[in-house]
């Protein structure tokens, strides 16, 4: 029953637009305009499939259904992704991918875009004024902006079923997924200090629709673009933004895993279900320990750590006996199975020894080597600021990079992602198509194109499977086509 | 639990005996090497730090998304 986990990240940057006349919407805007005038054309979205307050749970669209902002900035890159204004932030969704790994290209590529953009915007701004993008999740001010995550599960799978099995680890696996941060967003309870993640604070919620207040820790949009009938894209917006390749290969490769597990009836017993999911999410992230007792429905105690190598030891005895297929090539299952135990056993013996895999680990102990040298303590001004330029995309000004993380991939396997599609999803021919003929791409969005062959009615081209229109499904016919007349003639033949 | 944590003792286990199988000097030698690495670090980071960490900090608002 468990099917291809096709996966994509949609991250909305924080932005700080330094001229007081400007504001982060029509910043935003300025960027990505900046951008894509340096490329040949640029391709707008096309709204048509946009029905983001269809709830999973067979609900009607309601009140409090997310708004589409349609009149700003929406382009659609020959990466296949998606590169727009989301309310006040820049937001790059990556292409459908097949593997972790394009994924983590094609999410590396987004950075590359955006520090591109920054650049590509200096030419319209006043002299000495910048527009900086932080790719982060919290402002310390109580705003919150998301870094949602999507894959595809079978449709017949109960959604209940997979909310309630998924919850366990979307809690836990903070542990590993966090990028840090100084402070807390609840100011009554008392906590101080560093906490593991960003997001965190922010859930309030065990399951629902809202993803900018009341925020649930499984979101219900059931907004599968694709076939309805056999396809749900689970939006999950838990996680915090990662700059760290490790941190964002094992926040998405152990999540597919799971899902290939709960679809396979693997995890279908309630031996790891929380007694309460919304508490434990706040309490994990703030126990640097990561050991305090979480309480179980079963009656039972664990910390994160003892539930992750819980979930760690079902999904080694899973790919044991049905293999990882599903996450792609044998290599990308080894990697993520191989890369989530070294993660646990350097988080279980000293967090430290992981300062150059998470970010989350990487932050703290930089911000503890800095208080060190300067004689101060994490209540310290300047601690807040290493926070957030930990985040700061700019070359110059970028901590993350000057930290000597480990990189997963190649620089030329990032800069492919930039103007490439994986060749492995429908994003191929969305990419390929914009590449080829995109002066005739009038628009296109996840599940179509829409072309113009120089004659009334402009054509859509219908995607609804995810894998259909890879590489080896149609670049030979691609090849063969000098127009898009062409192209329609021979996909209606 | 205690059956895991039987499980989980291996890997660590391998981890300790390796650590304690190289001599103390390559320890020392890997120590010094890192705090100098990470003594570079935190001097670029002096470098590099916003000066105004409190405006700056203060200046770095965001409307929420989603």
């Amino acid at each position: 029953m468990a099917i291809a986990k096709i996966i994509g990240l949609e991250t909305e940057y924080g932005i700080h637009v330094t001229d007081p006349a400007g504001d982060p919407t029509n910043g935003s805007s300025q960027l990505i305009n900046a951008y894509v005038q340096d490329l040949a054309g640029r391709i707008d979205w096309d709204f048509d499939d946009e029905h983001p307050g269809r709830d999973a749970r067979g609900f009607r669209e309601g009140s409090g259904i997310p708004v589409i902002e349609t009149h700003l900035v929406n382009t659609v890159l020959t990466n296949g992704a998606r590169y727009y204004v989301d309310h006040a932030h820049p937001e790059y969704s990556t292409p459908e991918c097949s593997t972790v790994l394009e994924l983590l290209a094609a999410d590396r590529a987004g950075e590359m875009i955006l520090q591109r953009s920054m650049s590509a915007v200096r030419r319209f701004l006043n002299s000495g004024e910048e527009i900086i993008v932080y790719k982060n999740n919290s402002d310390g001010k109580g705003n919150s902006y998301g870094c949602h995550e999507n894959y595809l599960v079978a449709r017949s799978l109960s959604f209940k079923d997979l909310a309630a099995q998924f919850t366990a680890h979307l809690v836990t696996r903070q542990i590993f997924t966090g990028a840090g941060k100084i402070g807390c967003e609840q100011p009554e309870s008392g906590r101080r200090g560093f906490e593991i993640t960003q997001r965190a604070d922010f859930f309030e919620e065990r399951i629902g629709l809202e993803t900018t207040m009341n925020r649930p820790i499984i979101n219900t949009r059931d907004e599968p673009h694709a076939e309805a009938d056999e396809y749900r894209r689970l939006h999950v917006i838990t996680g915090d933004a990662n700059l760290s390749e490790v941190s964002t290969l094992l926040k998405v490769g152990t999540s597919s895993l799971l899902l290939l597990m709960i679809e396979d009836g693997a995890l279908a017993d309630r031996d790891l279900y929380l007694r309460d999911p919304v508490r434990a999410m706040h309490d994990v992230s703030h126990d640097l320990s990561l050991r305090e007792p979480l309480e179980l429905e079963s009656g039972r105690n664990a910390s994160a750590l003892d539930l992750q190598y819980e979930l760690l030891e079902r999904a080694q005895s899973y790919a044991r006996q049905r293999g990882l297929e599903a996450l792609g090539p044998a290599a990308v299952g080894e990697l993520v199975l191989s890369r989530w135990e070294r993660a646990l056993d350097g988080l279980a013996r000293d967090p430290a020894t992981l300062r150059r895999e998470l970010d989350w680990v990487a932050k703290y102990e930089i911000m503890h080597d800095y208080c060190e040298r300067h004689g101060c303590d994490f209540e310290d001004p300047r601690i807040a600021a290493l926070d957030l330029q930990y985040h700061d995309l700019r070359s110059e000004r970028s901590l993350f990079s000057r930290l000597g993380m480990e990189k997963l991939l190649s620089p030329q396997a990032v800069e492919d992602a930039i103007t490439n599609a994986p060749l492995t999803t429908r994003a191929y021919f969305r990419g390929e198509c914009l590449k080829r003929f995109g002066g005739d791409v009038v628009s296109a969005n996840w599940d179509s194109i829409v072309v113009d062959v120089g004659t009334d009615p402009l054509q859509r081209i219908p995607m609804m499977d995810p894998l259909r229109g890879t590489a080896s499904h149609v670049a030979t016919l691609l090849d063969g086509c000098d127009s898009v007349q062409q192209l329609i003639l021979r996909l209606n033949e | 639990m205690a059956e895991r944590e039987q499980r989980r003792k291996p890997s660590n286990d391998r981890n300790r005996e390796a650590d304690e199988a190289s001599s103390q000097t390559a320890t020392t030698e890997r120590g010094e090497k890192l705090k100098a690495e990470i003594d570079d670090i935190l001097d670029e980071i002096d470098e590099v730090l916003e000066e105004n960490a409190e405006e700056f900090v203060r200046n770095y608002v965001q409307k929420g998304g989603e």
